[in-house]
C-alpha cells in the first residue's frame, strides 16, 4: 500500500532510496575505483585473486595487499580525525621512525618487549600530544606546526639508533610485524580492530560530531561550548598513537628499525588515503572506514605495479594517472553526474511498505 | 658502553688496515673532512673508520657533519682553509657547484681529496677522488652467479636501487655485463627496492607470486644488502629456503648480511669498502712529504665475501663500525 510520505529535506538534495544503503554503498566511487585496479591487477596477472593456505595463514597478492597496506590505513584513521578538524599532521612518517627506534633499541638492550612496546606508543602519544599543543596553545597553523616535527623527529629517530639499522630477534615485536592470527596477517587484523573501534567511537558517541564542528568551524564550536583546544589536543595525540602503532609494525616486519627510511613519506600516502576516502581537506566531512579504503586502493595499486613487470621507471607516472582518474571520479562533477541518473527516473512513487 | 664500542672498532680496523703499510708521514698534520651526514648506516661507518684510521696514523682530524646540506659543506671547507689545515677531506653531497669554494682551497695550497663521490668541474680542483667502481661491483656480483650456477638454467629477479641514482645504474650495467652471453642465465623480473629493507621484501613478495610461488625463480640479486636482507624474510614467509632454493647475492657487505651468511641464507655479497679514508691519507702522505701527485681516480677493491670467508669473523669485525 503506498502512502505519500512526507520530505523533510530540503528541496535542492536529491532524494536517495533509503531502503538500499548496501547499493549506494557499492556504488560510491572509492568502491568502483578498488574493483577497477583489482580487476587491471588480475588482467595483468591471472593469479592475483588465488589465495592459498600456507604455514597455518593465508598466502596470496591480495593478503600482500592488505598487509602492504595496513601501516598506511592505521595512518589514515588517525589522520582521518586530524583533517576533520581541517587541520594536517605531516609527521606521522617521523613519528613511526621513532617509535620503531625507541622499540628496536629497548629490546636490543634487554629491556622487556611489552615494556618497549609500550615505550614506543608512549613516545607517540608525547609526539601527538606536542603537535597538539603547538597547534592549540601557540595556535600555529598545523601544516607548520607538524613540520616541524616531520624534521625534528626523524633526526631524533635517528639519534636514538645513532644512525643505523637496529636489527633485533624480539619475538614479540616480529610479531606484531608478521604474526598472524585466525590465518590472516597480525597488521591487517590490528588495523581492521583499529578501524572498528575508531569508527564506533566518533559514531556511536557525539565525539565525530564535535570534531566535524570544530572542523566547520573553530570559533563558532568554541562559542557553542564546546571545549575545542581539548578535542584538537585528543584528535592529535590519537594520530601520534596511530604512528607508533605503525612504526612498530613497519619495524617487526624487517625485523629492525631502519630511522632513515622508516615511514619515510608515508604521511603523503596517508593524507592521500584520507582524500581518496573523500574527507573534505577543508574538515567538517570524514569517513575513517573509507579512509581505510583509500589506503588498499593506494597499495593494490603498488601491488598492481610491482607484479605488472613494467619497468620501475613508470611507477610514479602510472601511480598519478591511477590517482588523477580516482579523484576525478569523486570529484562534485562526476557526483553530480551519478547522482542525476537515479533521480532522472523518479522511485516508483515511494517504496513498498 | 663507550670502551666496548672502542674496543671493536679497533678489531674491526685492524683487518682493514692490513694491506696499509704507512710512513709515519702524516703525524700531527690537520686534516680536515667534511663528511655529508648520517643518510645510511655505511656512511656512518665511513666516520667511523675515517676517524679511527686518522687516529692510528697520528693525524688531527677536524670533523664536520653537513646533514645532507651543500651549504653546509662549502661552510665547513671555508673554516678549514681559515684554520690552514694541511689537507682537506671532502664525500660531496651533490656533484654541482663546488667550483668556488674548491678554487679558495687551491688559492690556500691545500689540497682537496674527494672521498666515495665525484663532482662535475676542473679536475685541478681537487688532488685525486678515491672511489669504488660501482659498475665492476655489479660485474662480480654477476660473475660469482654466472659461476655459481654453472650450465643451470636459471631464472634470476633484481632489486635495483633508487630509480636513477647512479650506484642504480651502474650495478645494473655491470651485473648485466656479467650475464652477457649466458644463455641459461635471464633477468626475468626487475623493480626497484628503493635501497631500503621494507621495499625490498615489498617487491620480493610480488616476484614470488608472480613467478609461481618462486618457483621459477632461481636467484635474486639486490642492489644492495638492505633490500636481500628483506627479501630473505619475503623467501623464507612463502615456504622457501633463502640460500639453497633461492640464491641471495648482493652489495655493501653491511653486517646483517653476514649475519645472513652465517644462518645460511645468503650466498654472496660484494664489498663496498667503508675505508675510503685510507687510501686517501696514503695519497696525501706520498704528496704532502714526497710530493708525489697521485693519479686523479684511486679505485677501492670491490671484494666478493661468501660463506667461506668467515662471515661470523666479518659479522664481528664490522658490528662495531657503526653500521
Amino acid at each position: 500500500m503506498t502512502r505519500p510520505t512526507v520530505d523533510l529535506r530540503p528541496a535542492s538534495l536529491p532524494p536517495n532510496p533509503p531502503s538500499r544503503p548496501m547499493l549506494t554503498y557499492l556504488a560510491r566511487p572509492q568502491v568502483i575505483a578498488l574493483a577497477a585496479v583489482l580487476l587491471v591487477n588480475w588482467l595483468l596477472f591471472p593469479g592475483f585473486f588465488s589465495v592459498t593456505w600456507q604455514d597455518g595463514r593465508f598466502f596470496g597478492s591480495l593478503i600482500d595487499v592488505l598487509n602492504r597496506g595496513a601501516p598506511v590505513a592505521i595512518l589514515a584513521i588517525g589522520m582521518t580525525a586530524v583533517i576533520a578538524t581541517k587541520g594536517v599532521d605531516l609527521s606521522v612518517g617521523a613519528v613511526m621512525a621513532i617509535s620503531g627506534a625507541v622499540a628496536a633499541v629497548l629490546v636490543t638492550s634487554g629491556v622487556s618487549a611489552p615494556v618497549a612496546v609500550l615505550a614506543a606508543l608512549g613516545a607517540g602519544l608525547l609526539c601527538g600530544l606536542w603537535n597538539g599543543i603547538l597547534v592549540t596553545v601557540l595556535e600555529i597553523q598545523p601544516i607548520i606546526a607538524t613540520l616541524v616535527l616531520m624534521v625534528a623527529g626523524r633526526g631524533l629517530a635517528q639519534l636514538i639508533t645513532e644512525g643505523t639499522i637496529v636489527t633485533f630477534s624480539d619475538p614479540v615485536l616480529i610479531f606484531i610485524g608478521t604474526g598472524s592470527f585466525l590465518g590472516f596477517p597480525m597488521p591487517v587484523v590490528i588495523a581492521l580492530v583499529l578501524m572498528i573501534a575508531a569508527t564506533l567511537i566518533v559514531r556511536r558517541t557525539a565525539l565525530g560530531l564535535l570534531i566535524e564542528a570544530v572542523g566547520v568551524n573553530r570559533s563558532a564550536a568554541r562559542f557553542a561550548g564546546l571545549s575545542a583546544n581539548a578535542l584538537l589536543l585528543i584528535v592529535y595525540t590519537f594520530a601520534g598513537l596511530c604512528a607508533a602503532i605503525a612504526g612498530l609494525i613497519v619495524a617487526g616486519d624487517i625485523r629492525g628499525a631502519d630511522a632513515n627510511n622508516a615511514g619515510l613519506w608515508l604521511e603523503l600516502d596517508a593524507i592521500l588515503a584520507v582524500v581518496i576516502g573523500g574527507t573534505s581537506l577543508m574538515g567538517g566531512r570524514f569517513s575513517i572506514p573509507m579512509a581505510v579504503l583509500g589506503a588498499v586502493i593506494i597499495q593494490a595499486m603498488n601491488t598492481g605495479i610491482l607484479i605488472s613487470g613494467f619497468s620501475p621507471q613508470f611507477n610514479l607516472v602510472v601511480k598519478s594517472a591511477v590517482i588523477i582518474v580516482i579523484l576525478v571520479l569523486q570529484s562534485p562533477l562526476m557526483a553530480q553526474a551519478f547522482r542525476r541518473r537515479p533521480s532522472a527516473t523518479p522511485p516508483k512513487s515511494g517504496t513498498p511498505q | 658502553m663507550n670502551i666496548i664500542k672502542t674496543l671493536a672498532l679497533g678489531a674491526g680496523l685492524s683487518g682493514l688496515l692490513l694491506s696499509a703499510a704507512y710512513a709515519e708521514g702524516l703525524q700531527g698534520k690537520v686534516i680536515g673532512f667534511s663528511q655529508i651526514g648520517s643518510e645510511s648506516g655505511w656512511r656512518a661507518a665511513e666516520t667511523s673508520v675515517t676517524k679511527a684510521v686518522a687516529a692510528e696514523l697520528g693525524i688531527d682530524l677536524k670533523f664536520a657533519d653537513a646533514q645532507q646540506k651543500q651549504e653546509n659543506q662549502i661552510k665547513a671547507i671555508r673554516g678549514f682553509i681559515a684554520q690552514g689545515v694541511d689537507a682537506i677531506l671532502v664525500a660531496p653531497v651533490v656533484a654541482t657547484g663546488w667550483e668556488e669554494v674548491l678554487t679558495e682551497a687551491k688559492e690556500a695550497n691545500i689540497p682537496v681529496v674527494l672521498l666515495d663521490r665525484g663532482i662535475e668541474g676542473p679536475e685541478d680542483l681537487y688532488l685525486t677522488s678515491v672511489a669504488s667502481d660501482q659498475v665492476k661491483e655489479g660485474r662480480v656480483a654477476g660473475e660469482w652467479l654466472v659461476g655459481a650456477v654453472g650450465d643451470k638454467q636459471c631464472n634470476v629477479v633484481e632489486l635495483q636501487g633508487t630509480v636513477g641514482s647512479s650506484p642504480a645504474i651502474n650495478r645494473k650495467q655491470g651485473f648485466e655485463e656479467a650475464l652477457a652471453g649466458k644463455a641459461n642465465l635471464a633477468i626475468i623480473r626487475s623493480q626497484t627496492g628503493d635501497f631500503t629493507r621494507s621495499k625490498g621484501k615489498e617487491v620480493m613478495e610480488g616476484f614470488l607470486k608472480a613467478e609461481g610461488g618462486g618457483a621459477n625463480i632461481c636467484a635474486v640479486y639486490a642492489h644492495n644488502d638492505d633490500m636481500a636482507v628483506g627479501a630473505i624474510q619475503a623467501i623464507k614467509d612463502a615456504g622457501l629456503k633463502p640460500g639453497t632454493d633461492i640464491l641471495v647475492v648482493s652489495i655493501d657487505a653491511v653486517p646483517d648480511i653476514f649475519a645472513a651468511m652465517v644462518a645460511g641464507e645468503a650466498n654472496a655479497t660484494v664489498e663496498l669498502t667503508p675505508n675510503m679514508a685510507g687510501p686517501a691519507f696514503e695519497a696525501l702522505d706520498a704528496y704532502l712529504n714526497g710530493g708525489t701527485v697521485p693519479p686523479k681516480f684511486i679505485i677501492t677493491e670491490s671484494k666478493l665475501y661468501t660463506p667461506a670467508d668467515d662471515p661470523q669473523g666479518e659479522y664481528d669485525r664490522r658490528k662495531g663500525l657503526g653500521y
